[in-house]
């Protein structure tokens, strides 16, 4: 990685530094991903945030909705799913504000100017990320459980849907992580992301599209969230998850290969002023 | 006779291409170098050629240093004529000029969330260093900047002049051939200023080039060798502190009140006879003025070169006084 030094021959006595070595793409994002965990766990508020607002969302939609939802109680089976993907959105958004700020301060600029491969800050970014939101995932399955959520799956399937989630999760970073490039302050980076939260919504996360309005209908069952919470639904209750399945791994690849080569283009562009 | 010539010639000649394989090209080189941003012309035409050691470029807020700093750093391309870094072109040899330069920007890129420590073991690893050596550079930079005792907390509590020392340190982990530092001291109090003062001239003497920018004629004054003046985009002059000041071709005849107090000042050549005919004009305005004479400063020589003041809340009223009357009184 190191350059050769090119400077002509010197008199002996001469103390001009040597070039540095500079690191390599391996050293460089085991360094950023320390750091971007180290910023994870020390914005507590957010950390709270992305575990506490699924766990209330939960709490709320099983014991205040769920009764008109569903009068039989199974709801707590349905809903399970919705509010693990929505949490997911929650933690996630906190790496379009990391981005963002990386981007509009002098961070950028200066590792710009050093022998780094400045791309990997943004790797740093994203697995802190997908380590933030499994953590936060776990957390919610396991009050689920706490407060009755009886999950048929087998070994098998639960691999099948931590695989699942992460690979959901990988998408959804990515593309705040590219909302945090494309936004000129990291408080735009978070309001662009506040949208992309409201997407369970408007899947099957908490109701069955059928019970939608009609002009609804079409966007709910195309969005990439239905076929993935549609998938893991089906996983956690010990069934095959049949096509979704398909559908929500081609929607994940496919958002994930839009989003980084999105990144890719703008991110040499970027400089902050 | 003729032979002796010859040999005496000869033998400078072999010193003079020897001394030439030694030395190096400039440091920095421009040829022609303009960059403008959505039209609007920000550099024009930039020529200037520098070795090594320490260089201000001196311009008012908007000149284009930053801009300048941010061409030369490999961050904006320019938009035509050269640039040599190390001779070395940024379009397309940046990854080899980043392995031989440090940059500190205007606004300082330190880690608000990371304590001081952690910012320069961070930095350390990106640059190379195995985690114990990064560790151990650390703390030694702690030490030389006088962070030591803060640099277990977060940087977010640290005061303007700590971070602006941070920001320093980090660009010294790996010693560079040349540190760029844009308006270093802008915003810090008198005694910050100073200490970074010192620490860039001992950076000096350990062999690494400074490119600084500064709106204060008095940094420049005080650190660099070669100032080059920069205005609305153009090298209005270039040279030492006190070429500069011999540009203003005299000196100013101070008029104090009774109290004290400068009334007025007014330009003279210097020479005996202007001297008498302005102190007798002085004189006759009103009873009991003073007069001293004040040599021309950076300041006076910025106003003569651009026509206005370089840093408008550098007047003399809340500056040290760094250009201290000469104390000749010439006439009661
Ligand atoms: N990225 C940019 N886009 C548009 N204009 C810019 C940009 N960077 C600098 N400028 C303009 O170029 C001029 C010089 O700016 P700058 O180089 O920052 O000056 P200085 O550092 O001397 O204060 C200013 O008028 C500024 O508005
Ligand atoms: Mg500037």
């Amino acid at each position: 990685m190191s350059a050769p030094p090119t400077t002509p021959t010197r008199p002996p006595t001469d103390r001009t530094p040597s070039p540095a070595p500079g690191s390599g793409i391996l050293t460089a994002s085991a360094a950023f991903v320390g750091r971007a965990t180290r910023h994870s766990l020390r914005d507590v508020e957010a950390l709270l945030m992305a575990v506490v607002l699924p766990l209330m969302l939960m709490l709320v939609f099983t014991y205040v909705f769920g009764g008109a939802i569903s009068p039989s109680g199974d709801y707590l089976d349905y809903v399970v799913p919705g509010i693990v993907l929505t949490c997911a959105g929650f933690g996630a958004a906190s790496t379009a504000v990391g981005v963002a700020q990386d981007m509009t301060t002098g961070t950028i600029n200066r590792l710009r100017t050093m022998p780094v491969p400045s791309g990997t800050v943004l790797v740093g970014h994203v697995v802190a990320s997908l380590a933030r939101n499994l953590l936060a995932t776990a957390v919610v399955v396991l009050a689920a459980v706490l407060i009755g959520f009886r999950p048929a799956a087998g070994a098998l399937e639960w691999l099948a849907v931590v695989a699942l989630l992460g690979l959901y999760i990988l998408a959804i970073t990515t593309v705040f992580a590219m909302l945090g490039l494309l936004a000129h302050s990291p408080e735009a980076a978070s309001g662009y992301g506040f949208v992309l939260l409201f997407l369970p919504y408007a899947s099957s996360a908490f109701v069955p599209v059928a019970t939608m309005p009609s002009w609804l209908h079409g966007f709910a069952e195309h969005q990439p969230i239905t076929p993935v919470i549609e998938a893991t639904r089906a996983l956690l209750a010990g069934s095959p998850p049949g096509g979704h399945a398909l559908v929500a791994i081609l929607w994940c690849f496919g958002i994930i290969a839009v989003a980084a080569a999105l990144t890719a283009y703008v991110f040499p562009r970027r400089v902050a002023r | 006779m003729q032979r002796a010539g010859f040999f005496v010639y000869a033998a400078h000649y072999v010193c003079h291409t020897q001394c030439m394989m030694y030395t190096e090209s400039p440091v920095l080189e421009l040829a022609g170098v303009s960059k403008g941003y959505g039209g609007e012309p920000v550099l024009r035409g930039l020529d200037l050629s520098l070795g090594r050691g320490v260089h201000a470029l001196l311009g008012p807020n908007g000149a284009g240093k930053t801009t300048l700093i941010n061409i030369l750093t490999t961050l904006v391309p320019h938009d035509s004529g050269t640039v040599r870094v190390l001779g070395l072109d940024p379009a397309t040899q940046a990854g080899r000029i980043r392995h031989r330069i440090s940059v500190t920007g205007q606004f300082a890129a330190v880690d608000e969330v990371l304590t001081g420590r952690e910012n320069l073991v961070l930095m350390g690893r990106l640059l190379g260093l195995r985690p114990a050596a990064a560790r151990a550079r650390a703390d030694e930079l702690l030490e030389r900047f006088e962070i030591a005792t803060a640099g277990g907390r977060r940087v977010a509590t640290y005061s303007g002049g700590m971070r602006r020392r941070l920001d320093l340190a980090i660009s010294l982990i790996w010693p560079p051939e040349v540190l760029f530092l844009d308006e270093p001291t802008t915003g810090l109090d008198t005694r910050s200023r100073i200490a970074l003062w010192d620490q860039i001239r001992t950076l000096a003497a350990e062999g690494t080039s400074v490119f600084l920018t500064t709106q204060y004629l008095e940094e420049a004054d005080q650190l660099a060798e070669q100032i080059t003046v920069l205005d609305g985009g153009r090298i209005v002059a270039q040279g030492s502190a006190g070429h500069l000041k011999s540009l203003v071709g005299g000196a100013f005849l101070r008029v104090l009140d009774g109290s004290g107090t400068v009334v007025q000042e007014v330009a003279t050549d210097g020479s005996a006879a202007d001297l008498a005919r302005v102190s007798a004009e002085v004189a006759a305005t009103a009873p009991g003025l003073r007069v001293e004479l004040r040599q021309p400063t950076l300041d006076d020589a910025f106003l003569h070169l651009t026509g206005h003041r370089a840093h408008p809340t550098e007047d003399s009223a809340d500056r040290p006084d760094d250009n201290a009357p000469h104390g000749l009184e010439v006439a009661r």
